[in-house]
C-alpha cells in the first residue's frame, strides 16, 4: 500500500465537496442539492435519531448477506480453486450470477421468497459473492509452485499445505475480491431496500425524493458511502495486520 | 603402525553409498526424460549432476527428493527406498522458495514447524542457523528486505535446521551475483567439511562442479543418461583460493567442457 499523507486526504475531500458545492449551486439539476444543505440535513437527521434507526433496519440483511458472503464465498472459493471436477460443477454459477441483470431478478427472488428480510439477503448476496468466489478460486489455482513444492519436500500434510501455504499466498486475492464483494454488498443492499420493500436508508432515500426533499435523500447516499469506505479502510488493516511481508509481493517475482 | 593409528589416515570408503538412484527411468507422455539412470551417491561428499539445459538433472534431483515419482526404477536413502519426501532429506532451491509472509526466523524455523517441532525449541534452533549463515540481526526481516544472495542464505538455513543427512541443492546459486556465488562455493567447501552430511547438487556451471565437488556426474541430453563420473582428488586438500589455480582443476574444466560442447547449441 501507498502511504497517502493526511494532508492530501484532506484536500481530495475538499475538492470534491467543493466541486459539489459548485454543481449544486449552478445549479446542474433542479434535483441536485448543495453539498451544505446535504450536510446539514444528515446532520438533522443525526441529531434526530432517525438515521440510526434507518441502519437499524438496513444493516440486518447487509451484515447477514454479507456475513454469508465472505464465509461460504471464500471456502466455495478455496475448493473450486482446488479441484477441477468443482470448479466445472460451479464455476459457471458465478460467471451467470455476476453478469445477470440482479434488478429484473428481484421479482422472481420476491415470488420465491417474499417481501421479508429472506430476499433482501439473497439480493446482497447475489452482488457480493461471485467475485469473492471467482478471486478467490483464481487465487488457489496460481498459488506459486515452487513453495507448494517447498512445503511438501519439507514433510507438510495437505493440511498444512492448505492453511500454511495456499491460503496465505493467496489472502492478496482474496482481500481484493472481499473489497470488490463487499462494496457491491452495499449497492445490493440499497437495492434491495428501493425494489422489494422500502425500509430504512432505503425508505429515507424513496421517502424524501417523492416529497422533493433532495437535501435528504443525498444524505442519505451520501452517509451509505461513507459506511462503505469506512468499512474497507477497517478490511485494508486486517489485511495488513495478517499477512504483513505480503504486502511487497512475491520474493520470486 | 596400530590399528587405531591407521583409522585417523582412513579415507571416507568408496563403497559407503548414502543415496543410490537405479535404473530410474522418467516420461512426460511419449517424451524420455530420464532413461535407465543408475547412480551412487557416497556417504559424507558432495556429488554433482552436471550437463546441458535440458538433461534432466533437476527431475532427477526431484525424484530423489521424493517430489516426483521416478516412471519406473529405485531410489534408495540409507538403503531404504523412497516413496515420497522424507526427514532425511533437505531441499534447496534454486528460487529460494521463501514464504514472502514470514520473518526470516519464520522462514528458517519452517521446516522445523511441519515436523512438529514446539514453537520455542524450533526458533532456538533456527537462530542458531541464522547466525552460522551470517545472518544475525536479521531474524525479524521479510524476504523482500534482502538481497538475492542472502536470501538463498536463508534458503540453506532452512535446510540445515532439518538436520537431514541428505542435501539436496537444485542450482542453488545460479540466482545470485557472480561475487556472492564465490563466496558461497567457498562456504560450500567448507561446509561439505564440517557437517558429515551428503551433498547432491545440480548446476550447469563446470567451474563451480569442478570447484565444489568430490565426484562429479556428467549427464548427457535426450534421452538423458550418465556420460562419466569424475572425481577430482589432487586439489581437495588444498586451500580454497589456491584451487581455481591447480593445473588438474584447470585440465577438467578443459576436458569436461570438450565433451559437453557438441551438446550445446
Amino acid at each position: 500500500m501507498v502511504y497517502r499523507p493526511l494532508f492530501l486526504k484532506l484536500l481530495s475531500a475538499l475538492i470534491l465537496f467543493g466541486a459539489w458545492e459548485i454543481a449544486g449551486r449552478i445549479p446542474v439539476s433542479y434535483a441536485f442539492p448543495t453539498f451544505l444543505d446535504s450536510a446539514a440535513a444528515l446532520w438533522r437527521m443525526t441529531i434526530d435519531g432517525s438515521l440510526f434507526v434507518a441502519y437499524a433496519e438496513t444493516l440486518k440483511p447487509l451484515v447477514t448477506g454479507v456475513a454469508i458472503s465472505t464465509v461460504l464465498g471464500i471456502g466455495l472459493g478455496i475448493w473450486i480453486g482446488l479441484s477441477r471436477v468443482f470448479d466445472w460443477l460451479f464455476s459457471p454459477i458465478f460467471v451467470v450470477m455476476q453478469s445477470a441483470p440482479l434488478a429484473a431478478l428481484i421479482p422472481l427472488l420476491v415470488m420465491a421468497y417474499g417481501i421479508g428480510l429472506t430476499s433482501k439477503v439473497f439480493v446482497v448476496c447475489i452482488m457480493a459473492m461471485p467475485v469473492i468466489v471467482l478471486n478467490t478460486a483464481g487465487a488457489v489455482r496460481h498459488t506459486p509452485e515452487n513453495i507448494k513444492a517447498m512445503c511438501s519436500s519439507f514433510m507438510g500434510t495437505r493440511i498444512d499445505m492448505l492453511f500454511k501455504i495456499i491460503i496465505p499466498a493467496a489472502s492478496p486475492l482474496i482481500f481484493s475480491g472481499l473489497r470488490l464483494g463487499i462494496s457491491a454488498g452495499f449497492i445490493g443492499a440499497i437495492l434491495s431496500e428501493l425494489k422489494i420493500t422500502p425500509t430504512g436508508v432505503g425508505d429515507i432515500i424513496t421517502f424524501s425524493r417523492s416529497i422533493a426533499d433532495y437535501p435528504s435523500m443525498y444524505a442519505a447516499i451520501f452517509s451509505i458511502i461513507v459506511l462503505a469506505v469506512l468499512f474497507l479502510n477497517l478490511l485494508e488493516r486486517t489485511e495488513k495486520h495478517l499477512f504483513k511481508g505480503n504486502d511487497r509481493g512475491y520474493v520470486s517475482d | 603402525m596400530s590399528q587405531i593409528e591407521a583409522f585417523k589416515h582412513a579415507q571416507p570408503v568408496p563403497d559407503d553409498i548414502a543415496v543410490s538412484t537405479r535404473n530410474i527411468c522418467k516420461t512426460y507422455g511419449t517424451v524420455e526424460a530420464l532413461k535407465d539412470m543408475t547412480l551412487e551417491f557416497p556417504r559424507g561428499q558432495l556429488t554433482s549432476l552436471l550437463g546441458p539445459s535440458g538433461c534432466g538433472k533437476t527431475t532427477l534431483l526431484k525424484i530423489i527428493a521424493g517430489l516426483l515419482p521416478p516412471t519406473s526404477g529405485e531410489v534408495t536413502v540409507n538403503g531404504k527406498p523412497v516413496t515420497g519426501p522424507g526427514p532425511d532429506r533437505a531441499f534447496v532451491f534454486q528460487d529460494f522458495a521463501l514464504l514472502p509472509w514470514a520473518t526470516v526466523l519464520r522462514n528458517v524455523a519452517f521446516g522445523l514447524e511441519l515436523r512438529g517441532v514446539a514453537r520455542s525449541e524450533r526458533e532456538d534452533i533456527a537462530a542458531r542457523y541464522i547466525r552460522e549463515v551470517g545472518l544475525s540481526g536479521f531474524e525479524q526481516a521479510y524476504p523482500h528486505e534482502l538481497s538475492g544472495g542472502m536470501r538463498q542464505r536463508v534458503g540453506l538455513a532452512r535446510a540445515l535446521s532439518v538436520d537431514a543427512q541428505v542435501l539436496l541443492m537444485d542450482e542453488p546459486f545460479s540466482a545470485v551475483d557472480e561475487q556472492t556465488r564465490r563466496k558461497f562455493q567457498e562456504d560450500l567447501l567448507a561446509l561439505v567439511q564440517n557437517e558429515n552430511k551428503t551433498f547432491i547438487f545440480v548446476t550447469h556451471s563446470i567451474e563451480e562442479a569442478v570447484y565444489v565437488s568430490d565426484q562429479i556426474a556428467i549427464l548427457l541430453p535426450r534421452p538423458s543418461r550418465v556420460s562419466e563420473i569424475i572425481r577430482p582428488t589432487g586439489f581437495r586438500q588444498k586451500s580454497a583460493d589456491s584451487i581455481r589455480r591447480d593445473p588438474e582443476y584447470l585440465d577438467i574444466v578443459d576436458d569436461i567442457w570438450a565433451s559437453l560442447r557438441s551438446y550445446v547449441e
